[in-house]
């Protein structure tokens, strides 16, 4: 039964060489959806091209459904799949500070990857940043380790634990959320490039 | 449909960024290969994809060419290169070189391969490359405190309905719509 786990079964340079393969795949679609553009990626929190909120939760929900149906087959075993440990404090202040630094410098690590290697100059240099941004970190994690290792820390913890649902009615619910954010998105989307195109006609201008 | 009406009565807007989009993959059709790769992702490995962590493992293993004592001593280094551990031998060092070949691959079959510094209509080249390593270096202090970034926490954490992977999710995107208006003169 799956996960096959390549890594234990070939050794952990198998699994990297494997990577090379799932990360080609990753890049090249990434950079299919635009995400090599900066000023794609940041129109997101402009609402005039919703993409990253598009590809996101549809790459969620596809990967969910393929998950659960999987499981429900008995072809993937989840208690074998990594589920990434809950630390609240550490998890939600970290999103406001990426967020934030997405805003400012046009991407996210994955995206600036994507950037860079078509060769867009401010990729590189975001690049550069979340090296700088990694080293700071390092260097002071030390001070704040209780916090980091603390707060709000509960383990393998999933929305089917905290909501006390069935999986299959969290799955269900959260394609439900993808959907209505969806037809959000295309009218938020609709709106504020009508407005962009009001605010930019001749007749509005002059 | 509402879209193309509004175009039809605003002959040629300007906008440069949404005429260019128009060559890029369907968003959900881009969303569902994602979503399908990180599903065989797990079925062979057990767990998703990531990039930021790629990226911390290269630091780190500069710093313990220098200063291996103190990589040691440190909790949050010594968990990627503690003693004879070596940092990039990990998957998501792998997935950080894949992810940029593949990236420049596509773009070159796309023909978006190209030098340049994109940047808003009102931002200076200084200007902009100043604010792509600050902005880099919140969101790698950012994403090292969340232990992943959007793709190794939000996207693949996301599918595996982490509790921890949601909220940061969220706060992603609270961070981004917080600081949206205050720099939008950087972007339009």
């Amino acid at each position: 039964m799956a996960p096959f786990d390549i890594a234990t079964h070939w050794g952990t340079w198998a699994e990297n060489l494997s990577y090379l393969g799932f990360g080609f795949a990753f890049g090249f679609i990434l950079e299919r959806a635009g995400f090599g553009s900066s000023r794609k990626l940041v129109a997101q929190f402009y609402l005039r091209d919703m993409t990253v909120l598009k590809v996101m939760f549809t790459a969620i929900v596809v990967a969910l459904v393929l998950n659960f149906w999987a499981s429900g087959l008995q072809w993937l075993d989840f208690s074998r799949v990594f589920v990434n440990p809950t630390f609240l404090g550490s998890g939600i202040l970290g999103g406001l500070l990426l967020g934030m630094g997405f805003i400012i410098g046009g991407f996210c690590p994955g995206t600036a990857l994507v950037g860079a290697g078509t060769l867009k100059l401010d990729g590189m240099y975001f690049l550069g940043g979340v090296l700088l941004g990694s080293f700071i970190f390092g260097e002071t994690a030390p001070l704040y380790w209780a916090f980091l290792e603390q707060s709000g820390s509960l383990g393998r913890f999933t929305l089917a634990d905290w909501l006390h649902l069935e999986p299959g009615v969290v799955v269900l619910l959260v394609v439900l959320l993808a959907l209505a954010m969806f037809i959000a998105a295309e009218k938020l989307e609709a709106w504020a490039q009508a407005r962009a195109a009001g605010s930019n006609a001749p007749g509005v201008q002059q | 449909m509402t879209m193309q009406t509004e175009s039809d009565l605003q002959p040629a807007p300007a906008q440069p960024a949404v005429a260019k989009a128009e060559r890029y993959l369907n968003p959900y059709a881009a969303g569902a290969w994602l979503g399908l790769l990180l599903f065989l992702t797990v079925l062979a490995t057990g767990h998703g994809l990531g990039a930021s962590g790629g990226l911390a493992r290269v630091l780190v293993a500069v710093e313990d060419i220098f200063a291996a004592g103190r990589v040691d001593a440190n909790p949050s280094l010594a968990e990627m290169a503690g003693g004879p551990q070596n940092p990039l031998n990990n998957w998501v060092v792998f997935n950080v070189l894949g992810a940029l070949l593949g990236g420049f691959v596509s773009g070159l079959l796309a023909g978006r391969v190209k030098l340049e510094l994109p940047r808003g209509p009102h931002t200076s080249p200084a200007l902009r490359s100043t604010m792509a390593v600050i902005g880099g270096t919140l969101v790698g202090f950012g994403a090292r405190m969340a232990r992943g970034c959007t793709s190794g926490q939000a996207l693949s954490g996301g599918a595996v309905l982490a509790v921890g992977s949601w909220a940061f999710m969220f706060a992603v995107f609270a961070g981004g719509y917080l600081l949206a208006y205050p720099v939008r003169r950087l972007w339009n």
